[in-house]
């Protein structure tokens, strides 16, 4: 047989796996490194501030109790999603997310923008049981978020982590984690953390 | 973007588009040395390779693939700072506030840009703006009387407000019964809609600083008894003895102040449940009503409606 160049990356599966590589990090390259270095992905939202010490510690509950697995945030540009939840959500809003918590699946409603939505009340009874204000709701309660309180033992060094990442945490919000965050169950740490969601948007209208 | 990403972009996804020209080509010849339909010289325990061309349908279609990828990336954005001959994009997604985001609209609308989003929104604004203009003319007793209006009304307090007040409106546990002609702010058609535009912050303080738990007992008593509920008369008249502090709020008769949203404590009607443990709760721990502001999310015109809407449920 002659000729045959094809036959150099059947035969030789390492050249095949190289060649492969680079065919398909072409997709990323083009789409996805750019972005990395884009102002429009690295610079927040007019009025954008870093989670308080007990909405990090309110989200960090939320991503332990599997809420983006059922709830997204991430508002489409669509006018359906838009009529119901609010502007469409901006990349500038989620610069200091790490990991970004924009879900794929809704099988409740989108709480990209549900801070402010209800009243700290509503979210307590929401989450004891969410079927006393919806009954037709088939969301779990998650009563036990009342009783475990937060001791704020990590609060302070996940702080001086985001700050790494160039979240703007200053030394007196570290300094004061723990004592923001002990005593407090992680109930209101979540509450706190949903009434944050979206919000810098919000305040600029007011 | 600045021009040397936007620059990476075209080069690498032009020239991989080339590439991919070349390999087509390239395997459009028949390069083996080997006749159409005969074997392959290779051999794998017994498996033979017939040397066959690469399917036409599958070769026609990795073409029209090619082609549309070039018309694609000519009328849409995807060459990187190539806006595409369309002049379209799908939202406004370089805004940093909703001022940018507004006057982006503008600006894109005044241009003849395509932005999807904002034409979606325009059309439906155009479809539905004038019905709830006409609607918002209208005063809203007018309105709770019309059937149509009622319909819209409800739709959105069901999308809307139920999540509290319950799709039957009748509320729950310290969320207020909107059908009972019972109003914690007012319920003139004025007063429901203030309270929908801006919101109402409810603030009962918590007592257990001021009172011991004997005190707040005798009050929780002496409250009940303003209802006509019956109790322990000399609980009742020691507890009247501190009414004076919750007077200042909810008045020496204890009919309550709607300025305040301080509920009238004789009608027998308890936000938060009317057993004397109920309100010794409330006066040991304070309550905090929060109706949210839904003018930003809503606006006025629809705001109006569903005021209606509510209006209608205790005034027929």
């Amino acid at each position: 047989m002659k000729n045959v160049k094809h036959e150099f990356v059947e035969k030789r599966v390492g050249w095949l796996a190289i060649f492969a590589t680079i065919v398909i990090s072409i997709g990323g390259l083009v789409q996805i490194t750019p972005l990395i270095f884009q102002k429009q992905t690295n610079e927040p939202v007019v009025g954008l501030e870093p989670y308080t010490a007990l909405e990090l510690e309110g989200r960090d509950i939320y991503i332990r109790e599997g809420c983006s697995g059922c709830h997204s945030q991430m508002i489409r540009p669509f006018r359906a999603e838009t009529e119901r939840y609010g502007h469409y959500s901006l990349a500038g809003e989620h610069v200091w997310e790490r990991p970004f918590l924009w879900g794929s699946k809704r099988t409740g409603p989108d709480l990209a923008r549900v801070g402010g939505r209800y009243s700290d009340e509503w979210h307590y009874v929401h989450l004891m049981d969410p079927r006393d204000v919806v009954p037709e709701s088939n969301m779990p309660g998650f009563p036990w978020l009342a009783e475990n309180t937060l001791d704020g033992e990590y609060t302070a060094k996940k702080m001086e982590v985001f700050r790494q990442f160039g979240v703007p945490y200053t030394d007196e919000d570290i300094a004061g984690a723990k004592a923001a965050v002990a005593g407090k169950t992680e109930m209101e740490a979540l509450i706190a953390y949903l009434q944050s969601l979206g919000t810098a948007l919000q305040k600029q209208a007011n | 973007m600045s021009s040397f990403w936007s620059a990476w972009i075209i080069v690498l996804t032009l020239a991989f588009l080339v590439f991919i020209i070349w390999l087509l080509r390239w395997n459009m010849n028949n390069y083996t040395g080997i006749k159409e339909g005969e074997l392959m010289d290779h051999e794998f325990d017994g498996i033979v390779e017939i040397n066959n061309p690469l399917p036409r349908w599958w070769m026609i279609l990795f073409w029209v693939t090619i082609v549309w990828g070039f018309i694609y990336l000519a009328l849409f954005p995807g060459l990187g700072n190539f806006q595409g001959l369309l002049g379209w994009s799908s939202s406004n997604q370089e805004v940093r506030s909703l001022e940018e985001s507004r006057t982006a609209t503008e600006a894109h609308r005044e241009a003849g840009l395509i932005v999807q989003y904002d034409r979606e929104v325009q059309a439906a604004e155009e479809e539905f703006g004038p019905i709830f203009a006409a609607l918002s003319e209208r005063p809203i007793p007018e309105l709770a009387n019309d059937e149509d209006a009622v319909e819209i009304g409800q739709r959105l307090f069901l999308q809307n407000c139920a999540q509290c007040h319950g799709s039957n409106a009748m509320g729950g546990k310290g969320f207020p019964n909107l059908t009972d002609d019972n109003w914690l702010y007012g319920g003139s058609p004025d007063a429901i809609k203030t309270t929908l535009l801006q919101g109402r912050q409810g603030q009962m303080p918590s007592f257990s600083g001021q009172f011991n738990e004997q005190q707040i007992t005798e009050l929780a008593t002496y409250v009940l008894s303003m209802s006509g509920r019956k109790v322990d008369p000399e609980l009742a008249a020691a507890g009247k003895k501190n009414f004076a502090v919750c007077s200042a709020c909810h008045g020496m008769d204890g009919k309550g102040n709607q300025q305040l949203g301080a509920p009238n404590l004789t009608d027998n009607i308890w936000l938060y449940g009317g057993s004397q443990a109920a309100i010794e709760e409330t006066l040991q721990n304070g309550r905090n009503g929060v109706m949210p502001a839904w003018k930003d999310i809503l606006g006025e015109d629809k705001i109006h409606v569903i005021s209606a809407y509510v209006y209608g449920l205790s005034n027929d």
